[in-house]
């Protein structure tokens, strides 16, 4: 996993509540059995004027000029504004995946939706919650100053605007140690074999009918 | 002190270790797997020279990708057209002849949808953690286990080490009291409180559906209305333990037998929330209340009674929504106010992991006897959740039921409810579909999803347009008239 500590960069605004999972990468393209190149798919209904399908060239394809990634004026955006509930819908890791393969790093939102919320973290990508009438400024900002961008420091867990405010976000401490460190949670995880061990032969013992070799044991 | 939920006894029974940081390790004994979200998790443990922890904990079958005709599904995988789907099909089989992984192929009978799968062989039972690489997996709590979706570097995570890093969600509890009028089924109770609380209403809890309306229901209606916890936003949607639920359980092929058995239920008979538990949040319902529901809009909180009618963004509550309902009507190609009977349809889809169990066929069947699938529909299929419940269903005659009334009677899949296969709609089109999600381009780019329950779609085949089940129950199926609004 990519390392986060601090972000310096353009924010791109998607005006809509409850983006799914669906919108930000559609289903044909969950056929990979990669985890990476989805970003050229990223918001793909939203981005082309066609329908895609997956290995397609996309340089040829017919841009939807009234969606906001397309605007010349957030090119290279590396932060993402949007609205409540983001990331709803499915559990697909190529979401965040196809976000991250885009250059998203950073996504603010009032709210996310749980199972994304935890994939996104998994990815190397930092979501940030903040306050709907923040928001609501911050999108009123990004409008009305092109190349408006945001400095977004994981360490000391704040966001500071061009005018220099500052808005601070709470993260969870696991979370914020993995990002900042790159860390696999699984080597972590691995540490605590010996726990899990121990877990295992108890719950074995208590509840055989878990364990299907212990379960046909006893029957057969 | 206050007792406990039964959340929080599934909890503490699966904790394995608490870091000082609030992040909990989890024990799973159960990872279901299909070909969508596994690739990458078996590629990355090969990556990292991992082995699984425990293979008997771990159950796969293809659904999403297979196709659901009887001609290609007669050539196994070699019937899957795309060739982008036939690798990721080939490579759950790979994965898991190599891994060591039990594996339902694509003709085996006991192959379906997971979340059918999983309940039907007693590989869920009460009492378990259950995880598997979709948000569908919220349908096993329906049994009294902690099931939720993942992301693939979790399900990598749970193949390597058996758990999950968690965080303990919040507690609440949805009651719904009372009797359910005659031809309201479980699906009407999960879009209307879906409907109340909204797709964020269950964000960071797990939801605990309760009141005398949950217990009449069947173990289908119970996994019909856990399935739709995650479309309220809950990754977690749990029933307490009944005579129901191990009436259900018993003689399932992965169940426990003899001794166990009863060790097993005396223990099941535990996982229930105290009298006197503590909810952080409880919303209560009343049974008398719910009528058909319909989706009108691309969310499931967009979703009215048979005899409403769609809302005009003008009335909503703030600009979000406003916009939201704006964009919705745009897309779905619905004027404001417009009242639900007057939605012309296209296609109709019965079938997917929140109706696609045989209570679920019986119920479309029992409308489609005798009557036929109006001209205007150019496409209405059943498509069972596995090969065993289209057995069953093939020995009860329901088979015949539909297709004498005009359905396409299909082979076990995902199919339609997300139409990674070929079974998808066209830009424009209107489908009444017992699926879980009417997002923008779903079922097919352009397409416009209605969700419903499974009588309400049958009812919705006949006529060409939404009707009342209700009043088709009773023989009075008024559907020569025409909608008088062209949708």
């Amino acid at each position: 996993m990519n390392k986060f500590v601090r972000q310096q960069g353009l924010v791109a605004p998607l005006d809509r509540a409850n983006v799914d999972t669906d919108l930000i990468i559609p289903k044909q393209f969950l056929k990979s059995i990669k985890r990476t190149g989805f970003g050229v798919n990223l918001f793909d209904a939203l981005r082309y004027m066609d329908e895609g399908y997956p290995g397609q060239d996309v340089s040829t394809r017919p841009l939807n000029p009234d969606f906001v990634l397309n605007q010349p004026r957030y090119e290279g955006a590396s932060v993402l504004l949007t609205r409540r509930n983001f990331g709803c819908g499915s559990s697909r890791e190529h979401a965040p995946w196809a976000l991250e393969d885009f250059g998203f790093r950073v996504v603010i939102a009032p709210s996310f939706a749980d199972i994304f919320y935890n994939n996104a973290f998994k990815n190397g990508i930092l979501l940030v919650t903040l306050e709907e009438d923040v928001i609501e400024r911050l999108f009123q900002e990004v409008e009305a100053n092109e190349g408006y961008r945001l400095d977004v420091d994981l360490e000391n867990q704040r966001v500071t605007t061009p005018s220099g405010e500052i808005l601070e976000f709470d993260v969870d401490a696991f979370r914020k140690h993995c990002l900042l460190n790159g860390l696999d949670d699984i080597g972590i995880t691995l540490q605590d074999e010996e726990a899990i061990r121990e877990f295992e032969a108890k719950h074995r013992a208590a509840r055989p009918w878990l364990f299907r070799e212990t379960a046909k044991a006893a029957t057969s | 002190m206050a007792g406990q939920t039964l959340y929080d006894k599934l909890w503490s029974q699966h904790l394995v270790k608490e870091r000082d940081d609030g992040t909990a390790l989890i024990y799973i004994d159960r990872q279901l797997l299909h070909e969508v979200t596994s690739p990458q998790a078996f590629e990355g443990l090969r990556l990292a020279n991992r082995r699984p922890w425990r293979l008997d904990a771990n159950l796969a079958t293809p659904d999403h990708n297979v196709p659901t005709t009887v001609i290609e599904r007669a050539e196994g995988n070699a019937g899957i057209k795309d060739p982008v789907s036939l690798i990721q099909v080939q490579t759950l089989d790979d994965n898991c002849e190599s891994f060591g992984i039990e594996e339902f192929r694509i003709n085996d009978a006991r192959q379906g949808i997971v979340h059918v799968v999983g309940p039907e062989q007693g590989a869920t039972l009460p009492g378990m953690t259950v995880v598997c690489g979709d948000s569908h997996t919220a349908t096993h709590g329906a049994f009294a286990a902690i099931a939720h979706g993942i992301g693939t570097s979790e399900v990598e995570h749970v193949l390597a080490t058996q758990c999950l890093l968690a965080q303990k969600m919040k507690n609440m509890q949805v009651r719904v009291e009372g009797t359910l009028g005659t031809g309201v089924t479980a699906k009407d109770i999960v879009l209307a409180i879906i409907g109340r609380i909204g797709t964020a209403g269950g964000t960071g809890y797990a939801i605990e559906f309760a009141g005398s309306a949950i217990r009449e229901l069947s173990m289908e209606g119970r996994m019909t209305v856990c399935n739709m916890a995650i479309e309220a936003g809950a990754r977690v949607g749990l029933i307490g333990v009944d005579d129901t639920t191990i009436d259900y359980l018993r003689e399932r092929p992965f169940a426990p037998q003899g001794d166990q058995w009863e060790a097993a239920v005396a223990e099941w008979r535990e996982l229930v929330s105290d009298a006197d538990a503590d909810f952080d949040k409880v919303v209560e319902i009343a049974a008398e209340d719910i009528e058909p529901q319909v989706s009108w809009g691309t969310s499931p909180e967009m979703v009215t009674g048979i005899s409403g009618e769609v809302p005009d963004p003008a009335e909503a509550p703030d600009d979000t929504t406003k916009g939201s309902y704006s964009r919705a009507l745009e897309y779905m190609g619905l004027a404001a106010k417009q009242k639900i009977t007057d939605i012309r349809l296209d296609k109709v889809f019965i079938g997917s992991c929140t109706n696609s169990r045989i209570e679920d066929l019986r119920a479309a069947a029992k409308v489609a006897k005798g009557r036929k699938v109006a001209d205007s529909i150019m496409l209405a299929m059943v498509v069972p959740g596995s090969g065993l419940v289209k057995r069953q269903a093939e020995a009860e005659g329901l088979d015949k039921i539909f297709t004498e009334a005009g359905f396409e009677w299909r082979e076990p899949g995902c199919s339609m409810c997300l139409a990674m296969n070929a079974d998808k709609l066209g830009a424009g089109e209107h489908c009444a579909s017992t699926s879980n999600r009417n997002f923008e381009g779903r079922q097919g780019f352009g397409g416009r999803t209605h969700l419903v329950g499974p009588a309400m779609a049958a009812a919705a085949a006949i006529a060409g347009h939404f009707v009342d089940v209700r009043q088709f129950a009773a023989g009075n199926d008024s559907h020569h008239d025409t909608p008088s609004q062209e949708a």
